[in-house]
């Protein structure tokens, strides 16, 4: 029962809500790295590393420090200071990671070159830490769950790098050149998600 | 405890932590690194906007210090980053001569005309596919703005048939040269009297002057002219040795086709 609900809650990530192309967080580095395939790739794999490392990190935190059990309620309760708290760890561990990085792994500190910095004022990083929070899952749940977007991630960006190029190759006219046509397509390519709605609640039986 | 004093003691605790981890692991995972990069990073406007074509400042100011990259790449910069980078590189990085793109062609369209109509895909590269371009020269500009869609700072444009490179904005990045087929584009140093023979034609003089009435001709006259030997004709087109020139536009005037000229006046 615990790996069915553990797979439910992972593909539904992947594909019924897709954080970028049903929940629309992380549009910018959605629009701005899809150009080109690698650099896709390596940025939505640094974002699901990130992602799974900040959930991991922030929901102990969350559950022993900002809202130990049998707070609610009363002046113990510090859920109010979930964002900035969130941000904080977020900003910390991204910056562990690139110390990591460059010391361990210098070609894959490399690749990400300035993606990785970015990643810290991603909204889907804290998106994924605070819903897992307000959907009430455990440690193990939470995790799948951040795998889950990046995933997720990955494959909307793997998806819409495909349609750029496409598109780039396609003639616009003149008043679509550019963003307009790129915002189009996204729209189009997240109209396609929609059509996951509720496949994963029939194949699993949840 | 008040909230507001649990609160203040929490998110200083959790930062306070955070800086003792990073403090740490910087010290334990240090990585040398050239302390000049430090300096060149820290001068440059830290925009990341990719213009200089690295992944961001500190990507450009690797490669200045590791792979010998040209100082004067940064826009947001400009000439203060420039002059700034080039002094923390240096005596060993020598006085880096900035350099600019000189199209090697004065046939427009007055002076030169084409050999067949061509309506494919409107770029040099297609046109040069179809026996060697559609001008009646095979050595001339073609026109098409493939170094125009190269350039990243509007320093290039086809202007009466052949490109024409705006000297001010020009960084001699060497995109447009690269984008070109023909290799109709120089990069060379900037300098305010050097002058340049802006055609690179290779036919004999009487064949030359059929296709184009600006082509060098290989007379020699420039080469006689020159008082430094700083000009040399070989294969019918005149050279100038821009490290032997010394300026003094002899040439320009004893040229009978009128194609040397000095970039910078341009």
């Amino acid at each position: 029962m615990m790996a069915v609900k553990l797979a439910s809650i992972f593909f539904t990530m992947i594909l019924v809500d897709n954080y970028v192309l049903v929940k629309f967080l992380g549009i910018c580095p959605f629009l701005g790295v899809s150009k080109k395939l690698d650099s896709a790739v390596g940025m939505s794999l640094a974002v699901t590393f990130v992602m799974v490392l900040a959930t991991a990190a922030t929901w102990p935190i969350q559950m022993f420090l900002l809202t130990p059990e049998g707070s609610e309620g009363t002046s113990r309760d510090m859920g109010y200071l979930q964002t900035i708290v969130f941000i904080l760890i977020i900003a910390i561990l991204v910056q562990l990671l690139e110390n990591f990085l460059k010391k361990f792994i210098p070609a894959l500190y490399k690749s990400l070159g300035v993606y990785l910095p970015l990643i810290t004022t991603n909204c889907t990083i804290l998106g994924v830490t605070i819903l897992n929070i307000d959907n009430g899952y455990d440690f193990i749940e939470s995790v799948v769950c951040a795998a889950g977007a990046g995933l997720g991630f990955l494959l909307a960006m793997v998806l819409f790098s495909g349609v750029r190029r496409r598109v780039e190759e396609a003639v616009t006219p003149k008043c679509f050149e550019g963003l307009p046509i790129t915002l189009v397509s996204a729209a189009i390519t997240s109209l396609s998600f929609m059509g996951f709605g509720g496949i994963v609640e029939s194949i699993f039986h949840v | 405890m008040s909230p507001i004093v649990l609160a203040i003691v929490l998110v200083t605790g959790i930062g306070l932590i955070g800086a003792v981890i990073l403090v740490a692991a910087s010290i334990f995972m240090y990585v040398p690194v050239d302390e000049r990069v430090e300096k060149i990073t820290a001068a440059l406007p830290g925009a990341n906007c990719g213009a200089c074509g690295c992944a961001g400042c500190a990507d450009y100011a690797k490669s200045v210090v590791e792979d010998g990259n040209a100082v004067n790449k940064c826009v947001p910069g400009g000439a203060k980053a420039a002059a700034a980078v080039a002094e923390i590189m240096g005596v060993e990085a020598g006085s880096a001569t900035p350099m600019k793109a000189v199209v090697v062609c004065s046939g427009t369209c007055d002076k030169t005309s084409k050999r067949y109509s061509f309506e494919g895909v409107q770029s040099c590269q297609a046109v040069k596919g179809l026996y060697g371009g559609d001008g009646l020269c095979k050595f001339s500009c073609l026109g098409y703005g493939d170094c125009t869609r190269a350039c990243a700072f509007d320093a290039i444009h086809i202007v009466d048939g052949i490109a024409k490179v705006d000297y001010a904005k020009c960084t001699g990045c060497g995109a447009c040269a690269a984008a070109c087929p023909g290799a109709v584009i120089s990069i060379i140093p900037e300098h305010k009297r050097k002058p340049v023979v802006q055609c690179r034609n290779q036919e004999k003089g009487a064949v030359t002057r059929k296709q184009c009435t600006a082509g060098c001709i290989g007379c020699m006259k420039c080469a006689k002219a020159c008082p430094k030997e700083a000009i040399t004709v070989e294969n019918n087109v005149a050279h100038i040795d821009q490290s032997k020139c010394v300026g003094c536009q002899l040439c320009v005037k004893e040229c009978p086709v009128g194609i040397i000229h000095v970039p910078a006046n341009q």
